[in-house]
């Protein structure tokens, strides 16, 4: 099985990897480029714990092809907090207590952060509705939802 | 597994001609790649369609209908004004297949192709009346969307067949069309029936409708004694209840626990009435 060589950008940077065609872009960004902050929780794209976004569209990584990658823009987890300075939603889920585990944070904060950049003041409806691709066992969602309308009532200079 | 790349649906339907082992064309990938984690389908040959140029495009046909690339995501489609305007009920369909993250990758072309007999972007497209331009190796022809399905996850494509756009026909003046689905709960879940419904009036009085029905059968049918049971009336309740009767009639499900038989039969009625009504009062632009 001969691999292909891609090369694409991630969180900004320029990303170049050997993959065999049939591995996601989710092995690629873990076991490639040593970026294992999405997580794999079911593979099939039911429990979004591996979201990133592709050319700007949420998707699930294990739903993609690392080939499919190929000069476009993916953005993970790991490009999220501005060095050691993290983004609102970072924070808001600390304060907000909304991870137990934290399997599945890493997919809730970029699935967030990318309803937030369409929508910077949701409804609870709609957080809802957004992150029903995420699953968690642990929270209840409660804080989750609440920590994403905290961030974004923040990003708004707005106090929740 | 061979990965290609084509720049032309001819390249595509010529490699999927050519190819000797288990071949899958590739669009938003949601049904292909879990197939391919799961072990159910390996291909020796996938052919990604993304490269080609304006698969990802909605564009106005000459005559006022749409042809729609077969890249253009769930997202994608839900977000253009014009189309949504035009077929809320084929856009409400597709919107209701996965998550976000879904929607971000997959496609009225994929779910058409995968097969299901739950596609709850399908009956929108039917009932449409929706065709598909096919692709082959010896030329291109269109076909009625409802002949593509033949039952759970086989569709009438020959071997070196690729579908290359949906065409939705022109609105037109009072149209309205409509999709509703049964789930047991509110969001990410397969429908335990599906309804649409496409209609068209005029002074209060349908003069045309389509009916389809999906999950109640092993392929996504067009009812046609649904759409006489309405057309030359205004929706009264003697027609609601003849176009419940002929969905229900139409039925043929499985019986599983996420819905009896009885149960699948019942409701289909209740949504065609439900679907009928929505179409109904965007018809008449209400």
């Amino acid at each position: 099985m001969s691999k292909m060589h891609v090369t694409t950008t991630v969180n900004g940077d320029e990303a170049e990897f050997l993959a065999d065609p049939r591995e996601t872009l989710l092995d690629c960004l873990r076991d490639h480029l040593g970026l294992t902050g999405s997580k794999e929780g079911c593979g099939t794209g039911d429990c979004g714990a591996c979201s990133v976004t592709l050319d700007g569209e949420l998707v699930c990584s294990c739903l993609v092809l690392g080939v499919e990658a190929a000069g476009k823009r993916v953005e993970t987890i790991e490009g999220m907090a501005n060095g050691n300075e993290l983004h609102p939603l970072q924070r808001k889920f600390i304060e907000h207590a909304a991870l137990q585990c934290g399997f599945c944070t890493p997919g809730f904060l970029v699935a967030a952060k990318a309803l937030l950049e369409r929508n910077p003041d949701p409804t609870e409806t709609e957080v809802r509705y957004w992150l029903a691709g995420n699953l968690c066992r642990c929270t209840g969602y409660d804080k989750i939802v609440r920590a994403v309308l905290d961030a974004a009532a923040d990003m708004r200079k707005e106090a929740a | 597994m061979r990965y290609h790349t084509p720049s032309s649906f001819d390249d595509a339907a010529r490699l999927a001609a050519e190819a000797s082992g288990v071949t899958r064309f590739l669009a938003g990938g949601t049904d292909v790649l879990v197939q391919m984690r799961a072990g159910a389908v390996l291909p020796d040959d996938l052919i990604d369609l993304k490269k080609i140029p304006g698969v990802t495009e909605i564009a106005q046909t000459g005559d006022g209908g749409w042809k729609i690339g077969v890249a253009v995501s769930g997202a994608r489609l839900g977000a253009h004004e014009a189309l949504v305007r035009d077929w809320p009920g084929v856009v409400e369909g597709m919107e209701l297949v996965g998550s976000t993250q879904v929607q971000g990758r997959a496609t009225l072309t994929g779910n058409l192709c995968n097969g299901s007999p739950a596609a709850d972007s399908v009956p929108g497209l039917v009932a449409a009346g929706a065709s598909v331009e096919i692709t082959a190796p010896g030329g291109r022809r269109i076909v009625p969307v409802e002949d593509i399905p033949a039952g759970p996850g086989k569709t009438t494509l020959a071997a070196g067949e690729v579908i290359s756009a949906i065409l939705l026909p022109p609105r037109g003046a009072g149209g309205g069309d409509a999709y509703l689905r049964f789930i047991p709960r509110t969001e990410m879940d397969i429908a335990v029936v599906g309804c649409a419904v496409n209609l068209r009036v005029d002074g209060g009085r349908i003069t045309e409708a389509r009916v389809a029905l999906g999950a109640v059968s092993p392929r996504i049918e067009l009812v046609p004694a649904c759409a006489e049971a309405i057309i030359g009336t205004s929706l009264d309740d003697a027609a609601l209840d003849a176009l419940a009767g002929a969905a229900s009639a139409a039925c043929n499900p499985i019986d599983d626990k996420r819905g009896t038989v009885e149960f699948r039969t019942e409701v289909a009625g209740v949504l065609a009435k439900r679907a009928a009504r929505i179409a109904y009062a965007r018809a008449n632009g209400d």
